[in-house]
């Protein structure tokens, strides 16, 4: 039945305030990457600089979607087996994949530093073993690494929650109608968790293709990540217009590549699981 | 297959371990370095405790999450009580609203911010320094509303709407039937979207970092700015007595939630019996 | 008889621009049981919502006592309901439920103590105060739900399909408890339902409503006896309806033959419908009947059997105790009192024609019926 009345009003305030603060401040970016720098006249110079970028951008999109589908493949089996647990367990370990998000990320990535760096405790290890010290930080891989180990909960929360409502009946169903558990694997479970998987790799990716601290401290002087561009731009080069112009490019390529998720898997963004 | 869903797990867990109990040894390590264990001590505690300015910090970050996910809990479940009697058109369009800052990589939405409050503070306000406390609780209320409302929402809608009609057929003022009925009903959401708008407001970095001022600074960002130097081994003593904080929050929160299932289950059962 | 409690004057209700309420007048006595019914849709529940004050109407006036009270809330009027699906507060257990109106008017603790436990007593749930509501049946729920409302000593009660979710059996024992204790508590009680049945049995009067708007108001018996439209026919049980001729007072011309019978006041040679009541309807030999007909289906409905009769390609439901087979010719006789002649409406043409029946067809309409409420 149809409720008309005043409660509605209540919705008011917040909607002005979230205009205020997420919308106007998108027309923000949005005036500081059309003006100038110096002379705060109307530019299209900040925009046509972003040109020189893309290949930071590729780079960042490459990082981020190599470290999305290793979070994929690695989560995955993990949301499947917390998911398959008592009621106990599985809230055991559920908090236990929320815990190191609640955890300083600056301090987590630090410590990855100490593993990682050729003195570090990986290569004590290794050199006590007699395999001898390897090159592991500033390397790709450890980029990768940085971000997998960070964005790793949001891959595993979202599929273990449309895991974890899945009717065992439809697996039955299946194998009762012959198939083998690998078929019952690619034609019904994987299929159904599809919004579980799109919301996970949104989640991973966002963050990483934006990040810059991971970058900084596990990548080499030659992974430059476009969020380490904006940073710099905006903290310490003082161009914030030409960051702002970044940033915005930046927003609608996230727009694009979820968009464009959402459209593949073909769910649209309302059953994208909040955790 | 069971088999390997196990290993794999323990091996992720592992995985996700290892760096928090590298820096919690490091907590009781008698040397600065993470990497080289140089004998047990607790003076890295002890250092803690002497050190007003990062405390004062640690009391910084409290008071902006605290204050922040307090008022977006308030401000976001008076807001869902709206927006669920909105019609369905303009409901998508707020929700739309909501997940702006949740889908917007953060760096975005701190440049945004940043760039609004000086914009304001400095061209139509003549302020010199634009960013202060206030605007970094700006912020951390406006990222902090969505958890508020996606958590909520669902419970609200799952309520049955004519308990709030059978309240005020009894007797209630709408105020009335709000604290007496719905706010009971909906509570687990609206404790649910203070706890994560309370641990995503005491870790932010990347908003935090952009937004604040030279006047209010808060744990995370001075981390980063001690990161480019060598880091005082007391933060690890505080990253360690945060982990236990949480750790014994979380686990207190899940023993609650299970005794109050058992009770639940208990009940259902004994009805079930006559 | 008593005086007259609530009035409602031209209430018209409109969602969305879209008319659900279309002119309602209608007054309701004290102590009077009167009951909303109609099929889903037809703006019963908006009617008690209006009344309860859930809603305000578009137009027109709601008075109570002689008040207006079209802006009064909820909270400030002496009426109580009962919620479709009970709506009881499931973080409360029965006895806190019950106490519910009582605390927020902020009566002694002592009273609401000897209140309550007095009202559990009166819907038999005596010592079950303490028990949480998803430990209660639907029964007992139901119960709850009734006491919750009541001990408020409510002028008025809204009962909005109480019954609608209890099984047949519970239905009818609960049917004549909610008639008890209207009568032990002499409140006035308005009921909405859409089964016939129920407001038949426990009503003083009736008001059948479609489309936002009231088709018949009167006694179970006059409304069961003489529908004003086809509608109404169809919609309080089976009916027959057929096109006739009013000839002259007490003369009807239908299936090309005249017969008697007790209506009159039409005008003459005016166009009408004929309802003929399938248990009204006496079998006889072919050759001694009014009509003859082709007997084409046969159900057993456990106290008669449903008989469907092709009359000249136009079918017909009769109810009877014997065996007819499919494919025996038998003759019908129709007594003046049997037949009754309505007025032609809107509704003319579209009820009361068998040729599509079957049982399976009847119980998937109510179950969807069920579903839209």
């Amino acid at each position: 039945m149809m409720r008309r009345n005043k409660t509605v009003l209540l919705s008011v305030p917040y909607i002005l305030w979230m205009v205020a603060f997420t919308l106007i401040p998108l027309g923000v970016v949005g005036y500081y990457a059309l003006t100038d720098p110096d002379t705060g006249a109307f530019t299209w110079g900040n925009l046509q600089a972003l040109g020189t970028y893309l290949p930071v951008f590729g780079e960042s999109i490459a990082y981020s979607v190599v470290s999305a589908l290793i979070c994929l493949v690695l989560g995955y089996p993990v949301a499947y087996f917390i998911a398959q647990r008592g009621p106990v367990a599985q809230k055991l370990l559920y908090m236990l994949v929320m815990l190191p998000m609640c955890m300083s990320f600056l301090l987590r990535t630090l410590a990855w530093v100490a593993l990682l760096q050729d003195t570090g405790i990986i290569n004590q290890i290794l050199q006590a073993l007699g395999i001898g010290q390897m090159k592991l930080i500033r390397t790709p891989g450890a980029v990768v690494l940085g971000m997998v180990y960070n964005y790793l909960p949001y891959m595993i929360l979202p599929l273990y929650a449309i895991l974890v409502k899945m009717d065992n009946r439809l697996i039955e169903a299946a194998e009762d109608l012959g198939c083998t558990p690998v078929q019952t694997f690619l034609r019904v479970i994987l299929p159904l968790s599809m919004p579980g998987i799109v919301s996970g790799i949104t989640m991973v990716f966002v963050p990483a293709v934006s990040t810059f601290y991971i970058s900084q401290k596990l990548g080499g002087a030659d992974t430059v990540l476009i969020g380490d561009v904006i940073e710099r731009l905006f903290k310490q080069g003082d161009n914030a217009n030409l960051g702002a112009a970044l940033s915005l490019l930046l927003m609608v390529l996230v727009l694009v590549c979820t968009g464009l998720m959402n459209r593949l898997t073909g769910s649209d963004g309302e059953d994208v699981v909040v955790v | 297959m069971k088999k390997t869903g196990r290993v794999l797990t323990i091996l992720i867990f592992i995985f996700l371990y290892i760096p928090m109990a590298v820096l919690i040894v490091g907590s009781f390590n008698e040397g600065k370095s993470l990497a080289r264990f140089d004998g047990f001590t607790f003076e890295q505690y002890a250092e803690l405790f002497r050190d007003q300015e990062l405390l004062q910090l640690l009391a910084n970050s409290l008071i902006i999450s605290i204050l922040a996910s307090s008022i977006a809990t308030a401000f976001g479940t008076v807001a869902s009580l709206g927006i669920q009697n909105l019609g369905p058109r303009m409901r998508r369009t707020v929700m739309r609203l909501t997940d702006i800052p949740m889908t917007n990589p953060e760096i975005v939405t701190g440049i945004s911010l940043s760039l609004l409050f000086v914009f304001v503070g400095t061209k139509l306000l003549g302020q010199r320094n634009s960013l202060t406390f206030w605007t970094l609780l700006i912020a951390h209320i406006t990222f902090n509303l969505p958890y508020v409302i996606l958590n909520v929402m669902p419970k609200l809608s799952q309520m049955d709407s004519s308990l709030t009609d059978a309240a005020m057929d009894l007797g209630c003022t709408p105020l009335q039937a709000f604290f007496k009925v719905t706010l009971p009903e909906i509570l687990p959401g609206v404790a649910a979207g203070f706890i994560m708008a309370f641990t995503m407001s005491l870790d932010d970095f990347v908003i935090s970092y952009f937004v604040t001022g030279m006047d209010f600074v808060t744990l995370p960002v001075e981390i980063y700015n001690y990161t480019k130097k060598p880091i005082p081994p007391k933060i690890y003593a505080m990253f360690t007595l945060l982990f236990l904080l949480i750790l014994a929050l979380m686990i207190a929160m899940n023993l609650l939630q299970l005794r109050s299932d058992r009770k639940k289950q208990l009940t259902a059962e004994q009805g079930g019996a006559r | 008889m008593s005086k007259e409690l609530i009035r409602l004057r031209d209430l018209t209700m409109e969602f969305d621009g879209e008319r659900v309420l279309d002119g309602i007048n209608l007054y309701i006595n004290d102590h009077e049981f009167l009951t909303l019914l109609g099929p889903s849709g037809c703006g019963k529940t908006t009617t008690l919502r209006i009344i309860g004050g859930f809603l305000t109407p578009t137009s027109g006036t709601v008075t109570f006592d002689g008040q207006r009270i079209n802006d009064v809330p909820p909270y400030q009027r002496q009426i109580n309901t009962v919620f479709q699906r009970y709506a009881l507060f499931p973080h409360m257990n029965v006895f806190d439920n019950i106490a519910f109106g009582l605390r927020v008017a902020k009566v002694p603790k002592e009273e609401v103590n000897q209140r309550v436990n007095q009202m559990l007593e009166t819907v038999s749930l005596k010592g079950y105060g303490h028990r949480s509501i998803s430990a209660l049946s639907g029964g007992q729920q139901q119960r709850v739900a009734i006491a919750r409302a009541l001990i408020n000593r409510p002028k008025v009660l809204l009962l909005d399909e109480p019954l609608g979710a209890l099984d047949l059996r519970l239905r009818k024992d609960m049917q004549n408890e909610l008639k008890r204790i209207q009568q032990a508590m002499g409140i006035t009680f308005i009921y909405v339902t859409h089964d016939q049945e129920e407001a038949l049995s426990m009503s003083d009067t009736v008001v059948v409503m479609d489309k936002g708007r009231i088709q018949q108001i009167g006694r179970p018996e006059d409304i069961y006896n003489e529908p004003k439209n086809a509608f109404v026919a169809d919609f309080i049980g089976e009916s027959n309806i057929l096109d006739g001729v009013m000839l002259s007072d007490y003369k009807v011309r239908f299936f090309g033959r005249t017969f008697d019978c007790v209506d009159k006041g039409f005008a003459p040679n005016e166009s009408v419908d004929v309802v003929i009541r399938p248990e009204d309807i006496d079998i006889v030999p072919p050759d001694g009947g009014h009509l003859v007909g082709e007997v084409t289906g046969i159900t057993f409905k456990g106290l008669n059997y449903d008989i469907i009769v092709d009359f000249k390609g136009f079918k017909w439901l009769i109810q009877t105790t014997d065996y007819h087979g499919v494919g025996e010719s038998i003759g019908i006789r129709l007594n003046p009192e049997d037949i009754h002649i309505m007025h032609k409406s809107e509704y003319s043409g579209m009820f009361g024609d068998y040729s599509s029946y079957s049982a399976e067809y009847d119980e998937l309409a109510e179950g969807a019926d069920d579903e839209a409420e």
